[in-house]
Formats: structure tokens, C-alpha cells, sequence
């Protein structure tokens, strides 16, 4: 945008240079990308600050001379370093994404698709469930007054302690594989859709409910043509933040569970073997994900509402 | 353009003589609120004949609103009784025997102009090829031919005001309440709905119950005009218009109309007495 905007013509002096400049100072790319690399520079410092007692240590059992370059450069580039650095991270990701095949259990496409998918197997379930207890909890004042404060008690249970027992319960009753994982992505992301869901059905106005009973419409005719249209914008936002924390909870899934596939399994495997490198690309791959999950609903929110006459 | 209103024996040209449409005896409203009770309205009885153009005025809280609520079955009477068309409220309503222009125009944001016309439509479960029909009949009734397309953000508020009127007589109930639905608009705007109003009723040959606090407005419409006084919500005054049924704007400078405005002004003063 910035870049495209009419450059100063030449010969139009200071004053329409200084106006270009300004116009890409305020620009939202340059903000971001200013705050990209100070994160990456404040990243290397503190590179070189965690890993240099390390360091430091080996050069005095090697009995070795060393200049403040070659510390930083040595820093950089340990094999089981505290804090690995930036170059590293995204080393070991282009390592196990494009030199690896896929397929391999080396790969961390082949980790991420096995996150992926019990992520968005989670995801579906959580969504319908909680447009489910929504419907309920809006139409029924039972559910109203019962459902609610279980609903909101199951969120306070660490989902640690609980990810174990749900893997175990499902696998004596004969569930395994994709489903009892991605059981514990609906078990946290059924919450924002149930809560959002709720408000955004009790969010058309009194004269548009009062207007419905004078068409005398069913209920289900309210629930078609006014409740859900009016709850689509919160369906939205609150899916945004459940597929964000289904794949919190697919990769939490796969750590205290014995898992020997997926992000998750490869963080705890990079745990015990000191494994700094693959931690962090692994964590970078899982964050990466999440930003793209929930550009997708994102998207599919614009399409949405702008089939439904938003303003532009 | 004629609204093929459907068949009435009465013709619409005699008023009061036969079946009342709207009959309240004794009508009284007490909400209970954390206040205590409030008497919305006490001891009501008003007949309102076929084809007869009802205003309603009075202070806020002198329970108009709640007696077009009452005739509409949206909120239930505590004592007395009414009838629509000679039914309970509540059988009226199944009937969908009366259309609703509420304060606010309430589209859908998310329809059309056309498809918040047919909202009551498709409830109703009119054909396709019925409500099409019915759509553009009563778009061109309120002068939004042009605008079936248009999303309610991009009509101004009186062309909204407009759709929803149109929305309400869609599906042709004879009897049509409204509640202050010019009160949001700007005078100019009103003017103009005032006259298309009356020119539609004239055409239709509806029964209209009119909320409103203008009183310009309700002499300028009605061929009666009940005035109404809060604590307890109750009829102080019904005064018969003396006016022609063909009404130009400038009819509101002459003396009949000033007449009659003066004496509303009256029955409005008269209920405001003990303060």
C-alpha cells in the first residue's frame, strides 16, 4: 500500500519527501514490522546472555582463548542451547518441513497433520456441542438455571489433570486413536461457542421478538429467521477463539498421553532429550497453525456477513 | 392500485353502525414492578368501528402504547375484557387478523427491502409466486418500487419506517395499529408519511389505530381521536372529527382543524390538571 502510494515526483522538494516518509512511518505493515525486529534483536541478545555461562565453562575446561565475537557466534550456534537463536529455529523448520519427507516421523508436516487433524475433528464436535447446549440453554429455562454452571465449573478444571482420565476412560470402552484427543480440543472449545452462542440468540431486540408473535411464528420459525441470523456474528468470534484453543488442548492431548505423533509429542520429546531446537520450531509451527486456523474463520467470517448485506 | 382488500360486508362506507373490530369493557393493565404496582390502564371501554382511523394521545406513561400492546395480545389485561373482531386478543392474533408498525422500523438487517416484506409471508407460508405478487403490490403502496434490492442501512429512516408499514400490510390484516411510527422522523419526512398515510387508508379501507403525542398529527389523520391521561393510564377524552375525509396538508390552517386541535389541547391540559 505504502510502497504504491504516489512517491514523491522528483523536483517536488523536501516537503513531498518528508510526506512519504510519514506515510510510511504511520503504515501498519512498517509498525509491524518494526516490532518484528525488535523482538528478533531483543531474541539474540538474550541468545548470547543465557548461553554464554555455557560457553564460557567450555572454554575454560578447553583451556581456550576467545574474543567477544567468537562468543557470540559460538552462543549461536550450540547444539543444546538454553535459548537457541533465531537463525537456528528457523533452520530446524526448513530442515523438517522441506528436506524431510512428510511422511517421515521426522517431519514436522507429518507431526502438524496429526495435530491438525484432532485439532479440527475437536473442533467440529465443540462447535456443534456448544450451539447445542446454546439452543437448549436459550429455549428451555431448566437448562437455563442447570446447564450454565456446569458448563462453566468444567472450565475450571485443569485440563492437565483431566486429559490422562479421558484417554484411559475411552480407551476401556474401545476409543482410540484421533477421537479421545480430539475429545479434549471439544472439551475446551464447546466453551466460548456455548457462551457466545447464548448471547448472540438473546441478541435480537424485544420489538423484533414481540414482532415475530404478532406474525404468531413457531418457535422454530423465530429460531430460523431471527435467532440465528442475529447470532451468526458472535458464532464467528466465538469460533475464532475455539479453534484457537482446540489446538491448545490437541496438542496439551498429546503430552501427558504417551503420544508418540504430533506437535505435542514432539515438545515432550524435545524435553527429554534436551532437544531446545525442535521445541522451538515445534512451538513456532503450533503458533503458526493457530494464526492461519483462525485467519480461516477470519475469512469465512467476511464471506458470511457479507452475503448477509454488511456494510462494506 | 387498489388494495383487493378482502370482501367486507360493510363496505366500509357506514362506521360504528355494525361489529366493533376493537371492543375494550373495563379494561384495566396493573404491572407490578419492583416499585410496586403500576396502573398502566383503568377502567377503558372504546368501541372502534370498521374502517375507522383511531389517534391515541396523551403524555408517556398514559398507557396508549400498552392498549395497542393489549389489542395485539402482547401484553394481557387484568381485568375487563377486549375483543378483536370479535375474538379474544389471542385468537385474533393466531388469525394474524391485525398488522404491527412498531415504534422503530425493526428490518432485518440482513434482508433485503423485498425479503423483509416477505418475512411475514413466508411465516405465513404464502406461495412463491403469491408473495412475489404481494411484495410488489404493497412496495408500490408506500412508494419503495425501485428499492427491493437495497439493504435497510442504505434507505434513511423515513423510506424504513416505510418497508416495515409495507411489511405489515403484506399479508392484508384489515386492521392495522402503529405505534408512534413517524415519531423518530424528522417533521418534514412525517408530513409527507401523514399524507401517504391517509391516501393508503383511504385505499385500503383499514381500520388504523394511531399512537402518537403530535397532536397536529392526530387531527390531521383521524376520524376520531382518543385522549388519554397517565396515573392510572386512562380515556379523559374521544373526540369525533368533524373533518372531510379528503384532507390536503393545508387543511391543518383552517379553523375546523385548529378547532379541533384546540379542544385535544384541552382534554390534554384537563389530564395533566393535578399537577
Amino acid at each position: 500500500m505504502t510502497a504504491s502510494a504516489p512517491m514523491a515526483a522528483p523536483g517536488a522538494g523536501s516537503n513531498a519527501s518528508t510526506a512519504a516518509f510519514r506515510r510510511v512511518a504511520e503504515s501498519k505493515t512498517f509498525a509491524i514490522l518494526v516490532v518484528v525486529l525488535a523482538i528478533i534483536a531483543i531474541w539474540y541478545a538474550f541468545t548470547v546472555y543465557l548461553n554464554a555461562p555455557w560457553q564460557l565453562d567450555t572454554y575454560r575446561r578447553d583451556g581456550q582463548e576467545w574474543t567477544a565475537m567468537q562468543l557470540a557466534r559460538d552462543t549461536m550456534a550450540q547444539e543444546r542451547p538454553v535459548l537457541p537463536s533465531p537463525h537456528q529455529v528457523v533452520a530446524e523448520i526448513w530442515k523438517t518441513t522441506v528436506d524431510v519427507r512428510p511422511s517421515s516421523k521426522r517431519s514436522l508436516v507429518y507431526h502438524g497433520w496429526i495435530t491438525l487433524s484432532s485439532t479440527l475433528l475437536g473442533f467440529v464436535i465443540g462447535t456443534a456441542l456448544g450451539i447445542l447446549l446454546a439452543v437448549s440453554i436459550v429455549h428451555n429455562r431448566a437448562m437455563d438455571k442447570s446447564v450454565m454452571p456446569w458448563v462453566i465449573a468444567s472450565q475450571t478444571i485443569p485440563i492437565l489433570a483431566i486429559a490422562p482420565m479421558i484417554i484411559v476412560v475411552l480407551n476401556a470402552i474401545g476409543l482410540s486413536g484421533l477421537l479421545p484427543k480430539a475429545l479434549i480440543s471439544t472439551y475446551l472449545s464447546f466453551f466460548p461457542v456455548v457462551v457466545g452462542m447464548v448471547k448472540g440468540f438473546r441478541s435480537p431486540e424485544a420489538i423484533q421478538l414481540d414482532l415475530m408473535r404478532t406474525y404468531n411464528a413457531s418457535t422454530s420459525q423465530t429460531f430460523w429467521k431471527l435467532r440465528w441470523p442475529s447470532a451468526l456474528p458472535y458464532l464467528f468470534t466465538s469460533m475464532k477463539v475455539a479453534v484457537a484453543i482446540s489446538l491448545v488442548g490437541a496438542i496439551v492431548g498429546e503430552m501427558p498421553t504417551g503420544a508418540v505423533a504430533g506437535l505435542g509429542a514432539r515438545l515432550l520429546a524435545g524435553s527429554y532429550y534436551g532437544q531446545t531446537v525442535q521445541i522451538w520450531a515445534a512451538l513456532f509451527a503450533a503458533a503458526a497453525m493457530a494464526a492461519v486456523l483462525v485467519a480461516l474463520v477470519g475469512i469465512g467470517q467476511r464471506l458470511a456477513l457479507a452475503r448477509m448485506g454488511a456494510r462494506p | 392500485m387498489s388494495m383487493q382488500a378482502s370482501p367486507s360486508p360493510q363496505g366500509g362506507g357506514e362506521r360504528n353502525a355494525r361489529a366493533s373490530v376493537v371492543e375494550a369493557s373495563g379494561l384495566g393493565l396493573t404491572f407490578q414492578t419492583n416499585d410496586g404496582p403500576v396502573q398502566a390502564l383503568s377502567n377503558v371501554d372504546l368501541a372502534i368501528g370498521k374502517g375507522e382511523f383511531v389517534s391515541f394521545i396523551g403524555p408517556s406513561g398514559c398507557g396508549k402504547t400498552t392498549f395497542l400492546r393489549v389489542i395485539a395480545d402482547l401484553e394481557s389485561p387484568t381485568s375487563g375484557t377486549v375483543r378483536v373482531n370479535g375474538m379474544s386478543p389471542e385468537e385474533a392474533r393466531r388469525k394474524r387478523a391485525y398488522g404491527y408498525v412498531f415504534q422503530a422500523a425493526g428490518l432485518y438487517p440482513w434482508r433485503t427491502i423485498e425479503r423483509n416484506v416477505a418475512l411475514p409471508l413466508e411465516i405465513m407460508g404464502y406461495p412463491k409466486q403469491e408473495q412475489r405478487e404481494r411484495i410488489k403490490r404493497t412496495l408500490d403502496l408506500v412508494n419503495l418500487t425501485g428499492f427491493e434490492k437495497k439493504y435497510p442501512w442504505q434507505l434513511s429512516g423515513g423510506m424504513q419506517q416505510r418497508a416495515s408499514i409495507a411489511r405489515a400490510l403484506a399479508f392484508d390484516a384489515d386492521l392495522l395499529l402503529m405505534d408512534e411510527p413517524f415519531g423518530a422522523l424528522d417533521e418534514i419526512v412525517r408530513d409527507h408519511l401523514n399524507e401517504q398515510l391517509l391516501e393508503l387508508w383511504k385505499r385500503t379501507d383499514k381500520t388504523i389505530c394511531f399512537v402518537t403525542h403530535s397532536i397536529p398529527e392526530a387531527v390531521y389523520l383521524s376520524t376520531r381521536i382518543v385522549v388519554m391521561s397517565p396515573r392510572p393510564g386512562r380515556v379523559t377524552d374521544v373526540i369525533e372529527s368533524t373533518l372531510p375525509r379528503e384532507r390536503p396538508l393545508g387543511i391543518r390552517e383552517s379553523p375546523e382543524f385548529l378547532a379541533i386541535a384546540h379542544r385535544v389541547r384541552e382534554g390534554l391540559r384537563a389530564g395533566h390538571s393535578y399537577e
